[in-house]
């Protein structure tokens, strides 16, 4: 079953996160793809760029809306999703548990209603 | 591989004197002794940690400057713990003026530090545990404050042992060690009503340092007992002598560490204790370990501690090619498991049950176990790898292969995963051989 790991925490400022702090975060997130990669769970992992980033796209207003920025300014935001194919909540729990992203933020882990694999929809 | 000790030839903080070799590692052992009992001496009476560390690191850095030209003076100890307590006392007379002034060079020049016996001082270790394990600090925190204020490691070598980032472990000892300061968590040891529990909280982050819970997947072999948790037990069994707990946890770390040689083979493959060849366990850790179950033993009290030591030493006793002690095993589970009940004591027992009594019996109390925890049993990986090898040994192959593979599920590393896969395939084949697995800590 897939399930959306979704790893959320606050934004850091600009410099506030040293060097070798960033590159032992790289370090943790590689070893846990390779984890990810050898326990052959992992369908796909992105990990975002900031907010400042984002662009907002929306009709729901009826005409085209695109505005700079996140809809919705939180003090914590999505930093990255890392989509795994386990069998069940616990396996996903267990893969939750060992992301470095839970270290200084929070992992919601979602099951997957539909997904689109080889260009189809599965059920 | 040690992570604490990887590349800094032992020395404690900041002081890195650049030489390599066991000779420096024997320094460097010495060096963190001579660190802990300095920095509990600089910080006792103030309760404060950051500028004792400040005051030693400056006094190492000098002796670094100092003692090649001028000669390693006669007491080290003595010579560190003079110039570090200068330092403090300019440290209090500036922020008394409220404004800084130069250090002054004569204050250094120590003539009368060969009349400082360090050693007839008081070790005020034991103090310094009871500070970093105090209730008022978040639990999380006690473990690498020791490993920090006891044996001097840096922020960046703990958070490596723990797969932190070195800058968040930084934070968390900082925070910590602010908190001690500003609370004025007292150096004393608690009076007798309180001293058990406190005890209980120090023994418990020794313990932190043996079993240390890899919260990332990476690359480090899980199992391994390191250097750091062998003299962090050994400083509390040397501190509080009287206490049979503190004996039982150095001689478990030590019987445990003895087996480390053993536990991969030639390709890296982790070996599960029943089949590891006990020539290849050091001796002269078994030996010590057996010294401090003699010491806790004369207490006459049985404890947590000292029963996990007893059922290592039963493996431990296990010669080549010869049995292990099932019958005594599972009297000193039960009694584990009745006194200090964990998934994992429970998952142990049944391991133990299936040996002594068939794993028909020791599948029910496995059963048993997990049904009565929950959720909590239905996610722990030890009690389904171990279900798997119980079913398995009993024949039921496809109920062993499903068990095998909800195993799998929820074991990250990889070596570990790759045995339980290997054993998956073997039920198919041919009946198991053995329930022990990674239900017994290898």
């Amino acid at each position: 079953m897939r399930y959306v790991l979704l790893m959320s925490y606050r934004e850091p400022a600009e410099g506030e996160i040293s060097e070798e702090a960033i590159a032992e975060a790289m370090e943790a997130f590689g070893a846990y793809g390779r984890a990810l990669q050898e326990a052959g769970v992992l369908l796909s992992g992105d990990v975002l760029q900031p907010t400042a980033a984002t662009t907002t796209v929306t009709r729901r207003d009826g005409g085209l809306r695109v505005q700079d920025g996140p809809f919705a300014e939180t003090k914590e935001a999505l930093a990255g999703i890392f989509v795994v194919d386990v069998p069940d909540l616990d396996a996903a729990i267990g893969w939750a548990e060992k992301c470095p992203g839970a270290q200084w933020g929070v992992i919601e882990v979602r099951p997957t209603a539909t997904a689109l694999v080889n260009g189809e929809w599965t059920r | 591989m040690d992570p604490l000790t990887t590349d800094d030839g032992g020395w404690p903080g900041r002081c890195r004197p650049g030489h390599e070799g066991s000779a420096a590692e024997a320094a460097g052992l010495a060096a963190r002794d001579s660190y802990g009992r300095l920095l509990a001496l600089l910080s006792a009476s103030t309760s404060d940690i950051a500028a004792a560390e400040d005051a030693l690191a400056d006094a190492f850095e000098r002796a670094l400057r100092a003692w090649p030209s001028q000669g390693t003076p006669a007491s080290p100890d003595a010579w560190l713990l003079t110039v570090a307590r200068n330092r403090l006392r300019d440290h209090w007379k500036s922020a008394q003026a409220q404004r800084t002034f130069p250090l002054d060079g004569h204050q250094d020049s120590l003539t009368h530090t060969d009349d400082l016996d360090v050693d007839a001082l008081p070790d005020r270790r034991l103090e310094l545990m009871l500070v970093c394990a105090h209730p008022a600090i978040e639990p999380v925190a006690h473990t690498p404050l020791m490993l920090s204020t006891v044996l001097g490691f840096t922020a960046e070598q703990i958070g490596r042992a723990f797969s932190v980032p070195a800058s968040t472990m930084a934070t968390r000892l900082v925070r910590a060690k602010k908190r001690i300061k500003a609370a004025r968590i007292p150096f004393r040891i608690p009076g007798a009503d309180e001293l058990p529990a406190r005890m209980a909280s120090v023994l418990e982050a020794v313990y932190g340092a043996y079993v240390i819970d890899w919260a990332t997947t990476g690359p480090q072999a899980r199992h391994l007992p390191s250097s750091e948790a062998l003299h962090l037990a050994e400083v509390l069994a040397r501190c509080a002598p009287a206490d049979p707990a503190a004996h039982g946890l150095a001689a478990l770390v030590q019987l445990s560490a003895s087996r480390a040689p053993a536990r991969l083979d030639a390709n890296g493959r982790f070996v599960p204790l029943s089949d590891q060849d006990p020539s290849r366990w050091n001796a002269g850790l078994i030996e010590r370990a057996h010294e401090h179950l003699r010491a806790a033993h004369a207490r006459g009290e049985l404890g947590r501690f000292q029963l996990e030591a007893a059922i290592q030493a039963v493996h431990c006793a296990r010669r080549p090619g010869g049995p292990t002690d099932w019958a005594t095993l599972l009297t000193l589970h039960r009694v584990l498991h009745a006194i200090a009940p964990s998934l994992g004591s429970g998952v142990a027992l049944a391991a133990v049950i299936a040996e002594v009594e068939g794993p028909a019996a020791g599948l029910a109390a496995l059963d048993a176990l997990i049904e009565e925890a929950g959720q909590r049993g239905r996610r722990f990986q030890p009690a389904r790898a171990a279900r798997a090898h119980l079913l398995g040994r009993l024949g039921r192959r496809e109920e062993a292969v499903a068990a095998y593979d909800g195993a799998i599920d929820l074991t990250h590393d990889t070596a570990e995963r790759q045995y339980l896969q290997h054993r998956r395939d073997g039920v198919t084949g041919q009946r198991g051989d053995g329930a022990g697995g990674s239900a017994v800590r290898a």
